[in-house]
């Protein structure tokens, strides 16, 4: 070695830092965009007997034109036809059932492990990341194998004699909102854990010390301080909660209807994929206003 | 020094009529079987500026914690003005703390964070802007009652905790290391507005600090705290001319040891034989009660005077000869290591008169027998 100092020049610099962004972006860019705007293309056609299963949306004339067709019939018909602003309001009540559910289990619980010593507080959090080590699937389905009419709960309410016959509480919105709340309640926990954790705690005893009984140290000091991780954590459970389709699709009753579930039915039985793309395109749509809550809120680093 | 005026120049806790306004009595505490809090009993008058000192560690933040709320004593009471506080929660103790990192609410302006407390008392919205606006006119802070705290610089932070804290009238103010936050020219001046605050509301104050500066210059006594016990309380004064102990004499200022038996004691001084410093040393204590035991005669490095071997200028009970060491250039005065035949570093302090000296200089140097005090723990 001759002891010179090693420049890395500007331009070799430069072309890392591109490298680093460039690949998320070109990830997202071939993997997210590039399909949505295959389904948003494939939600102004109409269906056809063919391979594949819509028209085509550039076709040449009689006379030789270019022709470019955009149906917006399908926009139209999830408008107006009852049953898909009926699956889009009960997919926006089953998540914000969630959203509130899960903030009111997961606001103690994280204030809970975030009061905690150091030293319990990897632990306590390991406890709420658990579930994630089993299959998402296999855990909704213990949730039958509990809820059925000869399942856990029932059985034992009936050898403790507390019921003569069994409760009903699968199949119906009860244990749809039950197994979302299951499901998404870490996803509430972790970001409010964040947030009170990095909360300065004297804080809170300086506001006891002025006065302020716990109620109001909560209302007034902790509440307001923890208000980004309550928007981060709603926005985190909300926005995949509305499409949230495997759910309500097992636990929920035969009457349950759900965007995920008109998309199923529009794919798979019907074969009408303009249809389903336009339910889809709805759905981001529909999710853009959440996200970009989300985006100005972290934006605006934590203090609203 | 701070002190408390009094037409008899009595200071209140040398008189025996006056009861104290708050009582630390035994208390214990312990942390998973650590003892924080050793026994401690403290008498605390009305309008002192006192001083938790010590360490980190030595039980001075858990005391002033268990003062105002946040931690309970295992044992032990604690009251202010005949009020038993432990049966009191933070919020309903007339009690109010200045927090170390002062503890603003970053979403509340300032003027919001001054009012929290006053919320609690049912007080009119007037009667709230009134006192919020009294106590910023107090701490200067007028202008920036619409400010958020991460828009004010430190000392003016500083001062919003104070005045969030004084605005709700405590019979007591308790200050967690009040000027640690701030640099130190600012740490200076502050000293001086905190002393003048409190004697404009009369207010006792409690202050926690580990700055033995920032101690003897504000307090009006001082409690020196070690593995938490209280090892000595006095004013600043008798804390650093009559250090009761080796740990205080060490951690207050600078000293130098010298050690011996007592061997001949009366009314009008006492010697101790000390190997080190070649001879007897005189002090004007009265130690007959020590007569026999193995001392420790303290004395402070500015009460040493030091001259030329050659040109000796001065006359003192004690005197010996060395050779200057080690120099220390402090500015306005000159610190020396002196060694004596036996081996013996003395430390002495020299104001800044223009007369210097050099390493291995052959010096003398002398103490008067009322400049050193005996240490017998």
């Amino acid at each position: 070695m001759s002891g010179e100092p090693i420049f890395s020049n500007a331009q070799t610099r430069s072309f890392g830092r591109f490298l680093t962004v460039a690949i998320p972006y070109a990830w997202f860019i071939t993997f997210f965009l590039a399909p949505f705007l295959i389904v948003a293309k494939i939600s102004l056609s109409t269906a056809a007997t063919a391979i594949p299963p819509y028209e085509p949306l550039v076709g040449w004339a009689d006379d030789g034109a270019l022709v470019l067709t955009l149906h917006i019939a399908n926009y139209k018909l999830i408008f107006s036809d009852s049953v898909y602003l009926i699956a889009y309001a009960s997919s926006l009540r089953n998540a914000a059932v969630t959203v509130i559910f899960t903030l009111l289990l997961g606001y103690p619980l994280a204030y809970f492990i975030a009061s905690r010593s150091a030293k319990w507080r990897a632990p306590l959090l390991m406890l709420v990341m658990m579930p994630f080590w089993t299959s998402f699937l296999i855990r909704v389905y213990a949730w039958i194998g509990i809820l059925k009419p000869n399942g856990v709960i029932n059985s034992t309410l009936i050898w403790l004699g507390v019921i003569d016959k069994p409760l009903e509480i699968l199949n119906n919105q009860f244990s749809v909102y039950l197994g979302m709340v299951y499901a998404y309640l870490p996803f509430m926990v972790l970001p409010l854990y964040s947030h009170l954790e990095k909360m300065d705690w004297s804080l809170l005893e300086a506001a006891n010390d002025l006065g302020a009984r716990p109620a109001r140290v909560f209302r007034e000091v902790t509440l307001p301080l923890s208000m980004p991780g309550i928007v981060a954590g709603s926005l985190l459970v909300f926005i995949p909660a509305v499409g949230e389709y495997i759910i309500p699709t097992l636990l929920g009753g035969p009457d349950t209807l759900t965007i995920g579930a008109a998309l199923w039915n529009e794919f798979f039985s019907n074969h009408d994929w303009p249809v389903a793309s336009t339910v889809a395109v709805a759905l981001v749509v529909l999710l853009v206003g959440p996200l970009m809550i989300l985006q100005r809120q972290q934006g605006t680093g934590g203090h609203p | 020094m701070n002190v408390l005026l009094r037409e008899d120049g009595l200071q209140p806790w040398a008189d025996k009529k006056v009861a104290p306004q708050l009582c630390i009595r035994n208390v214990v505490k312990t942390f998973d079987g650590f003892t924080a809090v050793n026994d401690v009993s403290l008498d605390i008058y009305r309008g002192e500026f006192f001083s938790l000192l010590g360490g980190s560690g030595c039980g001075k933040t858990t005391l002033l914690r268990m003062l105002a709320g946040f931690e309970f004593p295992d044992r032990g009471g604690i009251s202010v003005d005949g009020l038993d506080l432990l049966k009191l929660q933070p919020y309903e103790r007339p009690l109010n703390m200045m927090f170390q990192n002062y503890a603003l609410f970053p979403h509340m302006n300032v003027a919001k964070n001054i009012a929290f407390g006053l919320r609690n008392e049912g007080l009119g919205p007037d009667e709230i802007e009134k006192r919020v606006k009294k106590s910023l006119e107090l701490v200067q802070l007028e202008a920036f009652a619409e400010r958020k705290p991460n828009q004010l610089s430190g000392g003016q932070r500083q001062r919003v905790a104070l005045a969030r804290a004084l605005v709700k009238r405590p019979t007591v103010l308790l200050l967690d290391e009040p000027l640690s936050a701030l640099d130190k020219k600012l740490r200076e001046a502050t000293q001086f507005e905190l002393i003048n605050i409190q004697k404009q509301v009369g207010v006792t104050f409690i202050m926690v600090t580990h700055d033995q500066d920032e101690a003897m210059a504000m307090s009006t006594r001082i409690a020196v705290m070690d593995k938490g016990r209280v090892i000595q309380v006095g004013e600043p004064r008798e804390i650093y001319e009559y250090p009761r102990s080796r740990f205080i004499a060490t951690f207050i200022g600078s000293i130098n040891l010298l050690e011996g038996p007592v061997v001949d004691c009366g009314a009008d001084g006492s010697r101790v034989d000390c190997a080190q410093w070649g001879g007897p040393v005189r002090v004007a204590q009265d130690l007959t009660a020590l007569s026999g035991h193995h001392v420790a005669i303290g004395v402070r490095p500015e009460k040493i005077r030091l001259a030329r071997a050659d040109e000796f200028a001065f006359t003192a009970d004690n005197i010996a000869d060395g050779v200057v060491k080690e120099i220390a250039y402090l500015g306005d005065s000159m610190l020396y290591r002196v060694q004596l035949p036996s081996g013996l570093l003395v430390k002495v302090a020299a104001q800044n008169l223009g007369v210097w000296f050099s390493a291995d200089e052959p010096v003398r140097i002398g103490f008067d027998a009322s400049a050193g005090v005996a240490i017998d723990k």
